[in-house]
């Protein structure tokens, strides 16, 4: 069988895009490879990591799960996206503050995922943050200090309201 | 990882769709949220020849209240199922099983219909619709079919559905003023494959359970009804040696299978630990109400 190919036009990170990619290609191959954002990281690659977590029209997903001819149309944003809107600044500040990484290849998925939490913050237990969470693996921290690290921002939104 | 090669088709209509799948019969296969269709496909351990994709189709997904019937479109992701308040009101059932359906990020994206298409013997949206007395339908370039949940499922990733039909909606009963239900299940992870679990729904008085449906998903090829453990326990007054009567019965309602989450003799146990702990529950909430 010849390698089925598409065009699709998306947005990534705000910039509008249009290229022609496999059809059997997923999100983040094409993210990083075409279009070289590596920020989205690739662990297990059947959706159990969370490594690859990806925002696509204002939801978290799972970017190995989904296809990148299924963006046609979408919004897509990585960690370089809310990097450089200045969304999780202070998140990010507060994961460097607590140390809450050591190899970082987590870090991005968790970032993107915790990201949520803090759209509309509401006071929320330390369990629901681990809920939340729950689907992304770490295997350096103990996640001790990513829910710290979670917890003071989300509290600080809440404070400054 | 990489998918092998296959063909895309995205359906623009539900007509065309049918159309794709009558034609392609087992080398169409639809992918709806592709929550557990890519890892698979990532895995290689599927090759369909085309993917029918059905995101863009329009009029598959939504939940409605008609009459005492809840209606919910195949492609309503399990996101909006979790927050939606017909369901938290009518269906808690499913409502508490939602709080273990996969992770945040897969919920964002996968959807009942394909759970249930699917039929994973660890899912929880089979045993709910099981549990329920739901009613699935299907269609095809031939018309519509209903089948009653208790008829669709068949065993390991095996229902009633036929190549060329596709799974539209989903018909489940509201919950009767007055009953009860509870949702259990344990995974090694919070989100993860289930080892063990189970869907009761229960009319109890005074005590007694005088109405009880047990689902067990999780150690089974398919949803299964715990019909032993059932008449053990109605009819009597709830206590502990019901509880063991209901846990000796299990044994013969079951036949775990091993896998990943466990072996067989654990899964059994654990079966008969939530029974009773569901049961409890269900004693513990009638009063309450």
């Amino acid at each position: 069988m010849n390698e089925a190919t598409l065009e699709i036009s998306l947005t990534v990170n705000g910039e509008q895009i249009t290229k022609t990619v496999p059809v059997r290609q997923h999100l983040v191959d094409f993210l990083r490879n075409e279009l070289g954002f590596t920020g989205s990281h690739l662990g297990c690659e059947h959706g159990v990591c969370g490594a690859c977590s990806v925002r696509v029209d204002d939801a978290v997903v799972r970017g190995c799960l989904m296809l990148a001819v299924q963006a046609d149309g979408a919004n897509v944003v990585t960690v370089e996206g809310l990097t450089e809107t200045g969304e999780i600044a202070d998140l990010q500040k507060n994961f460097v503050e607590r140390n809450a990484m050591q190899c970082g290849y987590c870090t991005p998925g968790m970032l993107i995922t915790a990201a949520e939490l803090l759209h509309d913050p509401k006071p929320v237990s330390r369990e629901e943050i681990r809920g939340h969470l729950s689907g992304n693996f770490c295997r350096c921290t103990g996640y001790h200090a990513i829910v710290d690290a979670v917890e003071t921002t989300i509290n600080k939104r809440l404070e400054e309201g | 990882m990489k998918a092998p090669k296959f063909n895309y088709i995205k359906a623009e209509t539900r007509q065309q769709a049918l159309e794709l799948l009558d034609q392609l019969g087992e080398e169409g296969r639809i992918l709806a949220g592709g929550q557990s269709l890519m890892p698979t496909l990532n895995m290689r351990l599927s090759q369909p020849g085309t993917l029918i994709d059905i995101n863009k189709v329009s009029g598959l997904g939504g939940i409605t209240l008609e009459g005492n019937v809840v209606r919910i479109g195949a492609m309503t992701r399990h996101v909006e199922v979790a927050n939606s308040p017909i369901i938290a009101e009518h269906l808690p059932l499913i409502a508490e099983a939602m709080q273990h359906v996969a992770h945040h990020a897969v919920r964002n994206r996968g959807t009942i219909g394909g759970s249930i298409a699917l039929a994973d013997p660890a899912a929880e949206m089979p045993a709910c619709v099981l549990a329920l007395g739901a009613t699935l339908v299907v269609e095809s370039v031939k018309g519509r079919r209903e089948i009653a949940a208790e008829d669709y499922f068949k065993g390991l990733y095996e229902t009633a559905r036929e190549a060329n039909e596709l799974l539209v909606e989903i018909l489940i009963p509201v919950e009767k003023l007055g009953d009860v239900s509870v949702f259990l299940e344990l995974a090694q992870r919070h989100g993860d494959f289930a080892m063990a679990g189970l869907a009761c729904v229960a009319r109890v008085s005074n005590k007694t359970f005088e109405d009880l449906r047990l689902v067990y998903f999780g150690s089974e090829d398919k949803p299964t009804l715990g019909t032993g453990a059932i008449a053990a326990v109605v009819g009597r007054t709830w206590s502990a040696d019901c509880k063991e009567a209901a846990a000796n019965a299990l044994a013969n309602d079951l036949d775990p299978m091993t896998n990943l989450q466990g072996s067989a003799a654990m899964k059994l146990h654990l079966q008969k630990v939530l029974t009773g702990r569901a049961l409890d529950a269900a004693i513990e909430r009638a009063g309450a109400a």
